[in-house]
């Protein structure tokens, strides 16, 4: 099955840390796509540009209307993502809890339909 | 017999169905054929048997079930010849249990599933223990289900290295059952019998599955320990009667014999001491005490304290400031209850302000004592409890007319 794992943490707390300390998140997040693209489990992951960079499209009644921003302003914001490729839930969470940004943030898991 | 199924086909759905089919199949064909060899094995792989013919055949039952994925469902020879194996059963009552209460499930659902399914409790008596209608139940059933298939929660026992928290996740259920039944949040009857028996079940269940377990140990001894003392709790017009007041002679001697020697194994236990043992141990000493005046509360407030070093709880906090009450006396106790208070996150629980209430009236402090108990009052839903605390604010007034030398 595969999975989406959203990484979501506050940009304001990551905004606080200073060089030394984002390096090494950095590093962390190198090691860990290695480690699961080794396992056979990665299959895609990016980092998001801040929210501050989005714009949210609607469509309504045939009028396309595009705003400055996310969707909901939310105290935690989406900062990247991986789409993996796991046994099962229980695989798939494993995952997500090795990902660096679990540790200070919150990781969603979402199973994907499989078009079959 | 539903475990295994639920294995083989891989869904909770099918797999009750496959059981219904199989029993079907044995009415009509064990009076003519005669009772196989092995009645188990032969109901597994009919029900099973069955329920494949059906996907693989019947066009619109595929449609139906077209949200499950059937992968080796369908593979008959990954079916193992010979339900003998009593190891095989216990696995897979044990991959049963661990799949109702897999964290991804929320709480009720936890609940809902293993009562349902481990226990076999149809789903209105389910509903009728936290007291949802049935529709709601079934409903509630019905998503956890879903849940499962859509997320792709495995039917399996928890990975060596997340063992003790699933566990501790199981144990969490396993007591939620238990309370409910102890002590009922609403309705008429503190007491739900049926519930401290099914929990009290599944904690054997799982000792059997799960051995020299100190947490299954513990829970074990606390839930035997509590429930030999139902018989004492209420009167017989559903009235509440605290511990103080129990007729000890109807506690249940058998299940308090069993308790202690669980007890003692459970904290002679290697492994980290579990917060469930240390609950019974404190349970052991109020079963040991001939009546209240021989508790050994000193004791009770120790070990109070080793609990709240492992779980840090307001009802843990509560309970000691009680215990403490016995020994240091009640003001020191009140104090200790009113920074509970003052801490806040806790000021719906009705004992709270029944406790405060307690010893206000015992330092004679009347007027706050009455409205610390209509506090509690207003908080509880439940019946027998409402008349307690009716009953004590009608005590205090009485206590301040003779106080105040009226009539």
């Amino acid at each position: 099955m595969n999975y989406l794992l959203l990484i979501y943490s506050s940009e304001a707390e990551e905004a606080a840390l200073d060089e030394s300390a984002l390096k090494k998140i950095v590093g962390e997040y190198t090691e860990f796509t290695k480690s699961i693209v080794q396992a056979g489990q990665f299959k895609a992951g990016d980092r998001l540009k801040p929210v501050s960079t989005a714009s949210t499209v609607r469509v309504r009644n045939g009028k396309t209307a595009v705003t400055d921003g996310p969707f909901a302003e939310t105290r935690e914001q989406l900062g990247g993502y991986y789409l993996v490729e796991a046994k099962n839930l229980d695989e798939a969470t494993a995952i997500a809890a090795r990902i660096p940004g679990a540790r200070y943030g919150s990781i969603e898991v979402r199973p994907i339909w499989s078009m079959s | 017999m539903l475990a295994t199924l639920i294995r083989l086909l891989g869904d909770f759905d099918l797999a009750e169905e496959a059981r219904q089919e199989a029993f079907a199949a044995a009415v009509e064909q064990w009076p003519l054929q005669g009772t196989p060899s092995n009645p188990r094995a032969w109901l597994i792989s009919t029900g099973r048997n069955r329920m494949v013919d059906r996907i693989r055949r019947d066009i619109v039952f595929r449609t139906k079930i077209a949200d499950r994925q059937f992968g080796s469902v369908l593979d008959d020879s990954a079916v193992e010849e010979g339900f003998d194996d009593e190891t095989i059963f216990g696995d897979d009552r044990l991959r049963l249990i661990f799949t109702c209460c897999h964290p991804a499930l929320n709480t009720e659902a936890q609940v809902a599933l293993t009562l349902r399914e481990v226990c076999g409790l149809p789903t209105q008596a389910v509903a009728r223990a936290f007291l949802v209608n049935e529709e709601t139940m079934a409903q509630r059933l019905v998503r956890a289900k879903k849940k499962i298939r859509d997320a792709g929660i495995p039917y399996e026992t928890p990975a060596a290295a997340v063992l003790d928290e699933r566990i501790e996740g199981v144990l969490a259920v396993i007591y939620g059952v238990f309370t409910e039944g102890y002590a009922a949040t609403a309705g008429d009857d503190l007491i739900d019998v049926e519930l401290c028996g099914e929990a009290i079940r599944l904690g054997r269940l799982l000792d059997a599955l799960l051995p020299n377990n100190a947490g299954v140990i513990g829970l074990l001894a606390l839930m035997l320990l509590h429930d030999a003392r139902r018989r004492s709790r209420v009167s017989d017009t559903g009235d509440v009667i605290l511990l103080d007041d129990q007729d000890r002679s109807r506690w249940d001697a058998a299940e308090i014999a069993e308790g202690l020697l669980l007890v003692d194994r459970a904290l002679s236990m290697r492994g980290g001491l579990s917060p469930y043992a240390v609950q019974a141990a404190i349970a052991a000493l109020h079963a040991r005490a001939s009546d209240r005046g021989a508790t050994d509360w000193p004791q009770i407030v120790g070990l109070y304290e080793v609990l709240l070093r492992l779980q840090p709880t307001p009802v843990i906090e509560l309970n000691h400031a009680v215990a403490v009450s016995m020994v240091d006396g009640s003001a020191r106790a009140l104090a200790l209850v009113d920074s509970l208070a003052a801490r806040g996150g806790v000021t719906q629980y009705h004992l709270l302000h029944a406790a405060r209430a307690r010893f206000l009236q015992q330092l004679g402090r009347l007027e706050e004592a009455r409205d610390a108990y209509q506090t509690a009052l207003n908080m509880t839903a439940l019946e027998p409890e409402r008349r307690l605390l009716a009953a004590r604010i009608a005590g205090l007034y009485r206590d301040s007319c003779e106080a105040s030398g009226g009539a």
